[in-house]
């Protein structure tokens, strides 16, 4: 199946476009930041530098930022396709990328400390797989950077010192507190993407899912619509503004899933995206025909 | 916009302030986490003459070696600071260091670094690896570069009009300190909390 495509190929070019081109309503969210800041303040001047290095970056087929992240991929399948084939075309994928300088070698050995030099390792990429009724493969994919990871947090509820209970207000005095945690480190103006519930793995999974959804859609939960919302507004009153250098674009969207927990545990998980919010889409059908997606 | 040329005297950099624009020129390194933990296990005398009266730019770029050998950076910006937090004010001192460029900022012993030594922290804007990239037109000199890879490696290179901001100077000023403090007081408030 899928003879007649090169996925080694489309995936590699999958890679280029996320590492390069960011999706245009993170590019019109920043835009809306930069013009709501004031004019002459290092907030407006952060704003703007972003965006020239948007559009060089986009022209000249570079990578936004040099910490190219960890190639995080979910891709879905139709019945009877080799998983493992998939993984490794998507790995060579990865180690091509690199050699073409879309992506850094970013993979670096925990224990010797050397860098694996062609941008793989253990659990880099990381892939996840779902076997669908469709006829073709949806591969989507972000790139997260290690920057903005590192500021990432997972609360569980109840948690005394924020006097957060086991209920949506405490979910949102939690995520408040991550982004006050994080000032400007995770390179802020940020998107936060967040789960309530699950174990401690499958949270933090589930939450980077958050990702793939665009940044102006409405979460099909009212409740939880409204929340996304609240902590948009109210995140960006925090005036830690873009880089931490103050102002009001703090976050560019929150955006917040859920899965079942056990009654023992209430996880709030928060991964918080930098602003080079890089992710890319690709459906190739049973001929083998491409559709690109941001 | 000042210029500020590299290297550069210490009083001028104790003439700096909070909030100051600068565009550097001249030759600077970059060095990050392995670099620094590398810089204090001892006195490095082969790359201490590249560190004097300059600035270290935490920094891990994606770089592209030319058919002629040579080595070009294509994309730059800065990582996260204040992991080289427990290194910084020491590498400073020891190694007689003017300036640290990075993003994030970096906490209390550093900014008492600055002030003992000399130095400021100047913040480049993270994430925006093209533009920088650009203003870095010559790499002149790669240290350590198949022990530590290429993000880690500490490469001596040339800039020109470099764009930072100081964000932490060498009279106690900082402006994440400023920022921290004003987020959380409307933290509280948000949480209804006194603060």
């Amino acid at each position: 199946m899928f003879e007649q495509v090169d996925l080694k190929e489309t995936f590699t070019e999958l890679v280029r476009r996320a590492s390069t081109d960011l999706p245009g309503e993170v590019v019109d969210a920043i835009r809306a930041g930069r013009n709501v800041e004031e004019d002459g303040s290092l907030a407006q001047k952060a704003l703007d530098t972003i965006l020239t290095n948007i559009v060089m970056a986009d022209e000249s087929s570079a990578p936004l930022c040099q910490d190219t992240g960890t190639p995080v991929v979910w891709i879905k399948y139709p019945v009877g396709v080799s998983t493992r084939r998939l993984e490794a075309d998507f790995t060579e994928a990865v180690r091509r990328a690199t050699k073409l300088k879309y992506l850094r070698p970013n993979a670096v050995d925990t224990l010797t400390g050397r860098n694996t030099g062609n941008g793989t390792g253990r659990a880099i990429p990381s892939i996840h797989f779902e076997e669908w009724d469709g006829p073709g493969l949806e591969v989507k994919m972000i790139l997260k950077g290690g920057g903005s990871e590192n500021v990432g947090a997972q609360y569980k509820l109840p948690d005394t010192g924020l006097e957060a209970g086991r209920d949506l207000e405490g979910v949102r005095r939690v995520v408040l507190d991550a982004v006050v945690q994080a000032q400007g480190k995770g390179c802020a103006p940020g998107v936060l993407a967040i789960c309530i519930g699950g174990d401690r793995v499958s949270s933090f999974e589930h939450s980077k899912e958050q990702l793939l959804r665009s940044l102006g859609d409405t979460n099909p939960n009212p409740e939880l619509a409204e929340l996304e919302k609240r902590l948009m507004a109210e995140a960006n009153e925090l005036g830690i503004g873009p880089m931490g250098f103050g102002g009001k674009t703090t976050v560019l969207g929150v955006k917040i899933g859920v899965l079942d927990r056990l009654p023992a545990c209430y996880f709030v998980t928060v991964t918080y995206m930098c602003w080079a919010d890089r992710r890319a889409i690709v459906q190739i059908d049973e001929e083998g025909g491409l559709t690109w997606l941001s | 916009m000042a210029e500020l040329k590299l290297p550069v005297s210490e009083k001028s950099v104790r003439d700096l302030e909070v909030g100051d624009f600068l565009e550097l020129s001249g030759r600077m390194i970059t060095g990050r986490d392995a670099a620094h933990k590398w810089l204090m296990e001892e006195y490095r005398e082969e790359v201490a003459p590249f560190l004097k009266d300059t600035v270290i730019y935490h920094c891990g770029p994606v770089v592209n070696q030319k058919d002629d050998g040579s080595w070009e950076f294509i994309a730059a910006g800065p990582t996260t600071s204040i992991r080289e937090e427990p290194y910084q004010a020491d590498v400073i001192a020891r190694y007689g260091l003017r300036g640290v460029i990075g993003k994030g900022g970096m906490a209390g012993r550093t900014l008492a670094g600055l002030g003992n030594s000399g130095a400021v922290y100047l913040h480049a804007i993270g994430g925006a690896a093209q533009v920088l990239a650009r203003a870095i037109p010559r790499v002149e000199k790669v240290f350590m570069l198949d022990e530590f890879g290429v993000p880690e490696a500490l490469w001596v290179i040339e800039v020109d009009r470099f764009p930072v901001v100081v964000t932490m100077d060498s009279h106690g000023g900082s402006l994440h300190d400023t920022i921290e403090n004003g987020s959380k007081t409307k933290f509280d408030e948000l949480l209804g909390r006194k603060g």
